[in-house]
């Protein structure tokens, strides 16, 4: 590719086919040089910690602040994470008492934040470690703030959260089911979901 | 002053009328599945659609924690069916990246062959039903002979015609078969005996031959026709701030003027297998368009369809003519119950729809501790709201039907 990549977003329908070895340019930023930049503007108690070394590297940010590092790193110039791949939440939890010992976990929720940039082409992995109950008191949905006020996708991939994985979005201005029945009972992606045995008259099982 | 609306299709607009709600669906054919779409209408005109999606709810990821990364390849098929190929491919190479598998050439331009003619058949479903929702029938005739031929050879490589299961992880099931009975509708449409035996690839290279020319043929039927333009053109204007917002990927993101394909953009796992060949990424604003069109509108999002399946012919001619002198083998062994690292990944590839997400979470164990699928037509769906408020009823289903959703996708 001949441009930049900035100007390659500059509309053209017909032009030069891209080396793809020519994606990665000078603007492209590693995730330490991004968790850099996140720490310097947060420090330490927000930014928690960098992984790289369970796969694709990810960074630990203190639930209460996710809002504005997520707004952070839409708008600041050398971030520009305007495009938000995927919301998830996953359930660390092994449910055999016998394996549980060994899974080398503590239980616990994560919400994952996939983010990249189609400007500056660079990737980043957010999350929020939260506990499985709020207080500890099994029923009790987690609470992490909402980041649909940064990007308009969120809105869905939270209510499919909270639908499947059972955690509360505080300040999202839907926060209902998406996919299940309103009336279901239970998130079905935690660990320990029970399958219902009947729902309003169907068998289960 | 009484409001005076120049445009001459809203007929009566002055007249008050009470609001009323509307299901559209999950029943109503042009909803493309079982989606529900409850509209809040004023007269004619649309003030807010709000949809209800869930009626194919399977919930997949579920049953993905419970089985090894294999065992799952036939419930990715069954998500986006129209694209099963695709799906198995973003699964594998997912798991293959976790698992730090290297696929051979053989198996990489494999897949590209596979994957790029299950893109031509989504497309061509995606086309044949645009035309119906939009009141003509006889592109959708059209779409499903040409599809027919593709699933009859993909009949050929794995025994099913829909959810195939073919692409796996280390490559593919089987190799392309050497000799084949010719399906029987090429055969019909090129002239040749129904007992013609040739190699699949001559099969495949046969079949671009009759193909490539028909493509003219869809653009004068749908594409130029001066009501489709009508029916299209300006209707749905999707602006580039609000796709990347909704997280709009595939042909939907393309419309609205954004370049950016996966294939080429992507992750080097996946780009390595496209890097070899000379292909353009349609993007809008095109040269050729008809003046009335507005960049991301309907008609710019169908174009680019259109235009995706004239570059995987181009595609698929180079790794047809390739695929003989490749190295290696079709498939690298894997181990059925391989034990998944404490690792994560997630990697997005581009099908028909858009960018499919696999997030893949490995518990030291055979099982995924998190088997996630990010379906590219449930952020595409999302932007229904915007883009449907403040049109006319009519124009609902050609909205809905330009972003070519597939509920088993969606609600997974």
């Amino acid at each position: 590719m001949g441009c930049s990549p900035a100007t390659s977003l500059a509309v053209t329908a017909r032009r030069e086919p891209a080396p793809v070895d020519s994606i990665v340019t000078e603007t492209f930023m590693k995730p330490e040089e991004i968790f850099d930049v996140l720490r310097e503007r947060f420090g330490e108690d927000i930014i928690r910690r960098l992984d790289t070394e369970h796969g694709d590297p990810w960074v630990e940010v203190k639930p209460e602040s996710i809002t504005e590092v997520a707004r952070f790193c839409r708008d600041d110039q050398r971030l520009q994470f305007d495009h938000l791949n995927n919301l998830c939440g996953v359930d660390y939890l092994e449910p055999d008492p016998r394996k549980a010992a060994k899974a080398g976990f503590e239980p616990h929720l994560e919400i994952v934040y996939h983010l990249s940039s189609y400007t500056l082409r660079h990737t980043i992995t957010l999350k929020v470690i939260l506990p499985r109950w709020k207080d500890d008191q099994p029923g009790k949905l987690p609470e992490v703030p909402s980041v649909c006020s940064v990007w308009a996708i969120a809105e869905w991939h939270e209510r499919e959260a909270f639908d499947l994985v059972g955690v509360r979005f505080v300040g999202h201005p839907d926060l209902r089911r998406i996919l299940l029945p309103v009336d279901w009972v239970g998130h079905p992606l935690r660990k320990d979901y029970e399958f219902p045995l009947e729902y309003h008259g169907i068998r289960g099982k | 002053m009484p409001l005076t609306i120049e445009d001459p299709r809203v007929v009566e607009f002055d007249v008050r009328t009470d609001e009323m709600l509307v299901n559209m669906g999950p029943q109503h054919p042009s909803t493309h599945g079982v989606l529900r779409l409850l509209l809040k209408t004023d007269g004619e005109v649309v003030h807010d659609v709000t949809p209800h999606i869930g009626y194919l709810h399977r919930c997949a990821e579920k049953i993905g924690e419970n089985l090894t990364p294999v065992q799952w390849i036939p419930y990715t098929d069954r998500m986006d069916y129209l694209a099963g190929m695709n799906m198995n491919l973003g699964w594998s190479l997912a798991v293959e990246k976790l698992l730090g598998i290297e696929v051979p050439e053989r198996a990489m331009t494999l897949r590209v062959i596979i994957a790029e003619l299950n893109r031509i058949a989504s497309h061509l479903v995606a086309m044949g039903t645009y035309g119906l929702d939009l009141g003509t029938f006889s592109p959708f005739l059209y779409a499903f002979r040409e599809r027919e031929i593709i699933l009859d050879l993909f009949e050929e490589t794995c025994g099913a015609r829909l959810t195939y299961s073919y692409l796996t992880i280390g490559g593919a099931t089987h190799d392309l078969p050497a000799e084949i009975l010719i399906p029987p509708g090429l055969a019909g449409l090129t002239g040749r005996s129904p007992d013609t035996r040739l190699s699949w690839l001559d099969a495949a290279s046969l079949f671009l031959d009759w193909f490539e020319p028909r493509i003219q043929e869809y653009h004068t039927l749908l594409t130029r026709n001066s009501i489709f333009i009508k029916r299209t053109a300006g209707i749905g204007v999707l602006p580039r701030e609000l796709a990347i917002s909704h997280g709009c990927t595939g042909p939907v993101l393309r419309g609205s003027g954004i370049d950016w394909d996966l294939r080429r953009d992507g992750d080097p796992i996946y780009t390595r297998m496209y890097k070899d060949y000379d292909f353009d990424v349609a993007v809008a604003p095109f040269d050729d368009a008809p003046p009335e069109v507005v960049v991301g509108d309907s008609w710019c999002r169908f174009f680019v369809r259109m235009m995706e399946v004239v570059q995987s012919v181009r595609i698929l001619r180079q790794a047809i003519e390739r695929y003989p002198n490749t190295e290696g083998t079709h498939r690298v062994p894997h181990k059925f119950n391989a034990k998944l690292p404490r690792k994560e990944v997630y990697l997005e590839t581009e099908c028909p729809r858009g960018a499919m997400g696999f997030y893949v979470v490995g518990k030291n164990d055979a099982i995924p501790l998190r088997a996630r699928a990010k379906s590219s037509s449930f952020c595409n769906l999302s932007v229904t709201a915007e883009l449907c408020r403040g049109v006319l009823v009519a124009d609902v289903p050609a909205i809905v039907g330009s972003l070519d959703i597939v509920m088993g996708e969606i609600d997974r």
